[in-house]
C-alpha cells in the first residue's frame, strides 16, 4: 500500500530518530565495515632533529617495525622484537641515524593508536577461516537448537496463556518477566551453580541414586543457558498475537468441521505466523552472538563466535583483533541478515514479521 | 401428506453463566424446512439458545435432540449445522475462494468437487468474479455474503444465523432479507434466525418465537404473533400497541377507561381484569361528538406514509397513526372498531407497559432519575 505524504509537521517527529541513528547505528556500522575491510597499526610517531635536519619516523608499537622513515642500517633485534616501548623507539631511531642517542633532539614523540593503514580482505579471509568458521558453525547449530527448543515450549504456552483469564494472565505475564528483571549475568552465573557437580540439581539426582551427571561445560548447558534466557522474548510477540485472534473465529473453524488439532493447524497457526517469526528473530539474533553464556556455562570450554569476537577486541592492542573482530562481526551480521531474509519470506503478508 | 417432522427439538433447557440464569426451562420444537426466529431483545437467550443449538455451550439441564438423537456434548464439528456469526468471523488469512473452501478443505472433498460447489456457491450469492479478493477489502454486504456462501457450501441440514444483518445499513439490511429468504427457499433447509429487530423477524419468518428472560413468551406465525399478541410484553415489543387495563364485563363486552366496547373475545369469566390491546393503526380519528373517548392532540410527528400522534384521554397517551393530520391541541374524538380490540389475560408484565408518555423504557428510567433529583 502507498502511503500519501506526510505533512512536514509529521515528518519532523521522526527527526529525533533520524539523528539518533544516525550517531549510534549508522556511524557505529560503517566503522565496523572500515575496520573489517582495513589494517591499522598501533604507532609510535617520532619526529627527530639531528644535525639540522628533522626526520619523522613511524615504528609500529609492540613489533618494532619501521612503518616510516628510512631504517638506514638498523636491525631490530629479535629479543626486542614484540616489546617495544616509546623509549626503545626512539633510541632505535637514534640507530638508524647512525648517531648516538645523545645527539638527537626528540621535536616530538606520540603514540597513536589504531591508525587506518591499507584496504585488505585478510580480516575477512581470517574470519572465514580455521577455529573461526569452526565457532561459527557451533553458534549457528547452538542458537538454531535453543530457538526450537524455546519455540515449542513457547508456543502451546502462549495459546493456553491467551486462552486463560484475564487476572491468571496478567499473574502468569509477571512470573516471565519477573527473571527479567535480574541481571543477566547474575541469572546465568546462579545457574552454573545449580548444575554444577556438586550443585542442587546434581544433589536432587544422587537423591534417588543418580549421578553426579556432568551438566555443566557441556554443550547442553549453553542451550540451556540460551532458551533460559531468551525464552521470554518468544512467549512474548506469540502471547499478543495469539491474544488477538477473535474467539468467533476458533468457533468458526470448528463450526466448519475442524477439530482441536485441525483448528491449530488451519486457523490458529496461520494467524499466530507473524508472532512466531517475530519471536524466531528476537531469540536466535541474540543466541548466535551470545558470549557471555557460552563462556559461564561451559567454564570457556565453548567457544562461540561472540567469545571469538570478544576475545579479539580485548587483544586488539596486541594483535591487530580490532580488525579481525570488525570482520566477524560483519560476517555474523551477513549470516543474522540472511536468516532473517529467509523468515521474512514465509511471512507473505508481512505482518509484524519485518524485524532486523 | 405425513406430517413434517421435528428436526430440532429443545427439552427443559436451563443454562446459566456465574450463576445467573440465562435460558429458564425453555422447550421448543423445529421443524425440517422451517424459518424460524429467535426475537427479543438483548439478553432475552436468544444468542444462548442458538449457540446451544450450534454446540458452543451446554446446557446446565435439559435435552438436545437433533433428527431425534439426543447430541448433548456432541462437539460443533460433528453437528450437521453450521453458523454465520454476527461480526462474520471470516478467517483473515484466506482469500473469498478459500474461506468458502474451508469446510470442505476440512471434510477432505475432492479437490474437483470443491471447485464444482464453491464456484456454484459463489454464484448463487453474487459473488462471482470476487474469489480471489482478500477478506477485508470486501464491503460489509459481501462480507455478508462470503459468511453465507462459506455457511452453506456445507450442505448443512440446520442453518444457525446470529444477527447476521444487524451491520448492514438500512437498504442493505432490506435486499440481505429477501436474499436470505430466497436462499432459504432454494434450498430447502431450516433456518434459525437470531435478531432483536421486529420488523426483521415479521418479515421473514414462518415462525416467530418472542423471547425475555430466558423463557419464550409467545410462539406463532408473524401474523399470530401481530394479531393475537399473548400478553403485554408481546404487544408492546411487536409493534407499536396502545395497552389499557379493562375489564371483561361479559363476553364479547370489555370495559375500559369508563366506558363498554363490544368486542370479538371471549371465554374470560365475568368481570375479570384483563389487558386490552389496541393497534395505532386501528384507531379512527373522529369529530368529537361522534368519538367513543374524547381526547386532546398533544404531539403530531409526520412519517411519511402517515402522521404519528400523541392523543392524552383523561391523561392516557395513546398513539394513532392516521392518515388525515390534525394540529396540536385539537379536539378529537376515537373511534374503535370491535375488530380492532384485543383482549389478553392479565400477566406479570401488565403494568410495565402501557400509554405513550415515553417510547422506551431506558427514557422511563432517565426521566423517573431526573425527577428524583428535583425531589
Amino acid at each position: 500500500m502507498k502511503t500519501a505524504n506526510p505533512k512536514w509537521g509529521t515528518r519532523l517527529l521522526n527527526a529525533p530518530y533520524i539523528l539518533w541513528s544516525m550517531i549510534f547505528i549508522i556511524v557505529p556500522l560503517i566503522m565496523v565495515a572500515v575496520y573489517a575491510f582495513t589494517e591499522t597499526a598501533n604507532v609510535f610517531c617520532i619526529k627527530a632533529e639531528y644535525k639540522g635536519k628533522t626526520y619523522d619516523y613511524e615504528i609500529e608499537m609492540y613489533t618494532g617495525e619501521i612503518l616510516a622513515g628510512n631504517p638506514g642500517n638498523f636491525v631490530l633485534d629479535e629479543e626486542k622484537a614484540g616489546n617495544v616501548n616509546m623509549d626503545y623507539a626512539k633510541e632505535m631511531v637514534a640507530q638508524c641515524l647512525g648517531a648516538e642517542y645523545s645527539e638527537v633532539t626528540f621535536v616530538e614523540a606520540k603514540p597513536e593508536y589504531n591508525r587506518v593503514s591499507s584496504f585488505t580482505f585478510a580480516n575477512i579471509k581470517t574470519a572465514f577461516s580455521g577455529n573461526y568458521i569452526r565457532a561459527f558453525g557451533l553458534s549457528l547449530r547452538l542458537s538454531v537448537i535453543a530457538t526450537l527448543i524455546s519455540l515449542l515450549v513457547a508456543y502451546p504456552f502462549a495459546y493456553a496463556l491467551s486462552r486463560t483469564g484475564i487476572r491468571s494472565q496478567r499473574i502468569q505475564m509477571l512470573l516471565i518477566m519477573l527473571p527479567m528483571w535480574m541481571n543477566m549475568l547474575i541469572r546465568t552465573y546462579a545457574w552454573t551453580d545449580i548444575i554444577a557437580n556438586n550443585g542442587i540439581f546434581n544433589k536432587m539426582l544422587g537423591l534417588i541414586g543418580i549421578g553426579p551427571v556432568q551438566m555443566l561445560e557441556t554443550e547442553g548447558a549453553v542451550i540451556m543457558g540460551m532458551v533460559y534466557n531468551y525464552l521470554p522474548y518468544m512467549i512474548l510477540p506469540i502471547y499478543t498475537i495469539m491474544s488477538k485472534i477473535e474467539p468467533s473465529l476458533l468457533e468458526a473453524a470448528e463450526d466448519l468441521g475442524c477439530n482441536g488439532f485441525q483448528k491449530l493447524r488451519r486457523v490458529i497457526m496461520p494467524l499466530s505466523l507473524p508472532g512466531v517469526i517475530s519471536g524466531i528473530i528476537m531469540v536466535f539474533v541474540p543466541s548466535i552472538s551470545t558470549f557471555y553464556i557460552s563462556y559461564k556455562m561451559s567454564n570457556g570450554k565453548i567457544t562461540l563466535i561472540g567469545d571469538l569476537i570478544e576475545t579479539q577486541m580485548k587483544n586488539q592492542m596486541t594483535t591487530g583483533g580490532l580488525n579481525v573482530g570488525a570482520a566477524l562481526s560483519l560476517a555474523l551480521m551477513v549470516i543474522i541478515l540472511i536468516c532473517t531474509f529467509i523468515l521474512n519470506r514465509t511471512d507473505k503478508d508481512g505482518e509484524g514479521g519485518m524485524i532486523i | 401428506m405425513s406430517e413434517i417432522k421435528n428436526l430440532i427439538e429443545l427439552k427443559n433447557i436451563s443454562m446459566s453463566f456465574d450463576g445467573e440464569t440465562v435460558l429458564d426451562d425453555l422447550s421448543l420444537s423445529i421443524k425440517d424446512g422451517e424459518f424460524v426466529t429467535f426475537l427479543g431483545a438483548s439478553g432475552c437467550g436468544k444468542t444462548t439458545t442458538l449457540r446451544i443449538i450450534a454446540g458452543f455451550i451446554d446446557p446446565v439441564q435439559g435435552d438436545v435432540f437433533f433428527d431425534g438423537k439426543r447430541i448433548n456434548g456432541v462437539p460443533p464439528y460433528r453437528r450437521s449445522v453450521n453458523t454465520i456469526f454476527q461480526r462474520y468471523a471470516l478467517f483473515p488469512h484466506l482469500n473469498v475462494y478459500e474461506n468458502v473452501a474451508f469446510g470442505l478443505r476440512v471434510a477432505k472433498t475432492p479437490k474437483n468437487e470443491i471447485h464444482e460447489r464453491v464456484m456454484e456457491i459463489l454464484a448463487m450469492v453474487n459473488l462471482k468474479g470476487l474469489e480471489h479478493r482478500k477478506v477485508d477489502r470486501l464491503s460489509g454486504g459481501q462480507q455478508q455474503r462470503v459468511a453465507i456462501a462459506r455457511a452453506i457450501v456445507n450442505r448443512p441440514k440446520v442453518l444457525l444465523l446470529d444477527e447476521p444483518l444487524a451491520a448492514l445499513d438500512y437498504k442493505l439490511r432490506k435486499d440481505m432479507q429477501n436474499e436470505l429468504k430466497r436462499i432459504q427457499r432454494q434450498l430447502g433447509i431450516t433456518f434459525i434466525f437470531v435478531t432483536h429487530d421486529q420488523e426483521e423477524a415479521l418479515s421473514m419468518s414462518d415462525t416467530v418465537v418472542v423471547m425475555n428472560e430466558g423463557k419464550i413468551q409467545q410462539i406463532g406465525s408473524p401474523t399470530d404473533i401481530y394479531n393475537e399478541p399473548i400478553n403485554a410484553f408481546v404487544a408492546d415489543f411487536i409493534g407499536e400497541s396502545n395497552i389499557i387495563a379493562g375489564t371483561m364485563v361479559r363476553d364479547y363486552l370489555v370495559r375500559m377507561d369508563g366506558r363498554n366496547f363490544t368486542c370479538l373475545d371471549s371465554g374470560f369469566s365475568e368481570n375479570e381484569p384483563v389487558d386490552v390491546v389496541i393497534r395505532p393503526e386501528d384507531v379512527d380519528i373522529v369529530p368529537p361528538e361522534r368519538g367513543m373517548l374524547e381526547g386532546e392532540v398533544t404531539s403530531v410527528i409526520f412519517k411519511g406514509v402517515h402522521y404519528e400522534m400523541i392523543i392524552d384521554v383523561c391523561g392516557f397517551k395513546w398513539m394513532v397513526q392516521t392518515t388525515d393530520g390534525q394540529e396540536v391541541g385539537d379536539k378529537v374524538g376515537l373511534y374503535i372498531e370491535p375488530d380492532a380490540i384485543h383482549i389478553m389475560k392479565k400477566s406479570k408484565y401488565s403494568d410495565m407497559f402501557g400509554d405513550y408518555s415515553t417510547y422506551s423504557d431506558e427514557m422511563e428510567e432517565a426521566l423517573a432519575g431526573e425527577e428524583e433529583v428535583a425531589e
